[in-house]
């Protein structure tokens, strides 16, 4: 019994891991409209920056982190503000095929630079003790901390979207880019703004995903999907929905890979075609049809 | 000096051609009516001031300086407010975050979210609602009270009586004396002649891209008007 309560803690940790890659996704969507092809590759390349700058300057995981969100940002902020933001209009394909083009470079870059070995970072002792509650039950201090960095996220996502300034300035964008720009905003850096932020989150969940296992160059469409599924399971526009998506997913995988290894991905991804076939707009969701 | 002066402007959506070197002024403090019939070029004229349609030729100076060629979302920090055609409320944003929408320039001056209100009294109870869940009317009234929590030194209004109810639109032009109480200049759009006559100190007729008449309310007769309007 409680060695399947284990199976469960560790599914529901794994969760907030995959929230934090669908909130990134959604955010982009969100606000520019733009599905980003390569979300999944840009947590890759923050993981494997993370790894770089530990190597050279011999920093810690939480030091390595640290410094690789500002470089996410400015690269969230750079590709958006000066290639993604001419790709948009009304066809949605173009942003698209833009983001398709950058995961291959992304993926070819890596493996140049780093080959295919996939590589961890190593976080001694944090990585590997646990708070013990029983013989069965052990809480990992490090899926912990990442379901804690997830909730935190989430949550400031939530303030700065219904409270500030800049958060109903990234609605607004969203509803009207052209009546928006009425009111003095210039929505090309509002965009570049949110995908700065889009990769904050996913830098932060790139670095979680190589502290916790082996990642290699080409695992970023795997990432991908499973932000894609922790979205719909959830229901788009919703950030509490997105974390109770990526909580379901991650112990749908758990659960299947308890049976056998092998079936852990299988058993997340018949979840989510469950959750497609009975209730396609997702578990909780939150945007209404216009 | 004018606060408004356009000079020969032109404006083209592609390749077809909506404005023909409109000439036009407003001096501080007037009330301004573009009048004439659909398609006559009267919005196009507006978003051609806004920056939103691209500028095709000639010149657009407010109070002195040259904003031709000024994107849209550098207008509104020169005084330039406009209430869109159909209102275009931000739907995913409350009333109130729609009005503070407004306000994102932080342009000083008279009007805040108390005094929105206290102008359009019926508001007040809907803050938290979202925005399109009102009546048209309380809408517009949005839409007007976004436009002035920017401050404006000009207001631009497309259109404010399209689809509403003669006595909803009379509570909407009711607003107008406060507004213009504040020394806030209007330029209004609109297809619904009488009102316009109304409220303006002078009217402008567009006609197919072109001002076809220019004039006080009082000095021109309902044949000018109409020849004008049609052009026949």
């Amino acid at each position: 019994m409680s060695d399947w309560i284990n199976t469960i803690v560790q599914g529901v940790l794994t969760g907030g891991l995959y929230a934090l890659l669908a909130a990134g996704l959604s955010l982009s969507f969100g606000v520019m409209r733009i599905i980003n092809i390569a979300h999944g590759d840009f947590a890759v390349l923050a993981a494997f920056i993370a790894i770089a700058l530990a190597q050279w300057l011999g920093l810690n995981p939480a030091e390595a982190l640290l410094l690789t969100l500002p470089l996410m940002a400015a690269v969230g902020y750079v590709l958006q503000r000066y290639i993604l933001n001419r790709a948009l209009g009304a066809d949605v394909m173009r942003p698209l095929l833009v983001t398709f083009g950058f995961s291959i470079i992304i993926q070819n870059l890596l493996l140049e630079g780093f080959s295919a070995t996939p590589r961890s970072l190593y976080a001694g002792n944090f990585g590997t003790s646990s708070v013990t509650l029983n013989a069965q039950i052990a809480i990992g201090y490090l899926p912990l901390t990442m379901m804690i960095v997830a909730v935190a996220i989430l949550a400031g996502m939530q303030m700065l979207f219904s409270r500030t300034m800049l958060g109903r300035a990234f609605r607004a964008a969203s509803d009207d880019p052209e009546v928006v720009r009425l009111m003095g905003v210039d929505n090309r850096h509002v965009y570049a703004l949110a995908m700065a932020l889009a990769m904050v989150m996913v830098g932060v969940a790139g670095v979680f995903l190589v502290l916790q296992s082996n990642t290699s160059p080409t695992d970023g469409p795997q990432n991908l999907l499973y932000a894609f599924e922790s979205v719909i399971i959830g229901g788009l526009g919703s950030l509490w929905g997105t974390l109770a998506g990526g909580v379901i997913l991650g112990v749908a995988q758990a659960i299947g890979a308890k049976f056998d290894p092998g079936w852990g991905t299988l058993a997340g991804h018949l979840c989510f075609l469950a959750v497609l076939a009975f209730r396609p707009n997702g578990l909780f969701p939150k945007t209404k049809d216009r | 000096m004018s606060l408004l002066q356009t000079d020969q402007l032109l404006a083209y959506y592609g390749d077809f051609q909506a404005l023909y070197g409109i000439s036009l002024r407003l001096e501080e403090g007037e009330t301004v009516a573009l009048i004439g019939a659909n398609g006559a070029g009267k919005s196009t004229f507006l978003k051609a001031i806004t920056g939103l349609v691209k500028h095709g030729g000639g010149a657009v100076r407010f109070a002195g300086e040259d904003v031709s060629r000024t994107p849209a979302h550098k207008i509104l920090a020169k005084g330039v407010a406009l209430v869109p055609e159909g209102r275009r409320l931000f739907p995913s944003l409350s009333v109130e975050e729609n009005l503070l929408m407004g306000g994102y320039a932080k342009r000083p001056g008279p009007w805040t979210l108390p005094r929105i209100y206290a102008l359009f009294p019926a508001l007040q109870a809907h803050a938290k609602r979202p925005a399109t869940a009102l009546s048209g009317g309380q809408q517009q009234m949005v839409a007007i009270g976004r436009a002035l929590m920017s401050n404006p030194r000009l207001l631009l209004c497309d259109e404010l009586s399209l689809g509403l109810a003669p006595i909803i639109i009379r509570d909407i032009y009711a607003a107008f004396p406060t507004i213009k109480g504040e020394g806030t200049s209007v330029l209004v759009v609109e297809q619904d002649t009488s009102q316009a006559l109304k409220v303006a100190d002078r009217v402008y007729c567009f006609q197919e891209g072109r001002i076809s008449l220019e004039g006080r309310p009082a000095d021109l007769t309902r044949e000018q008007i109409t020849q004008a309007y049609f052009g026949v």
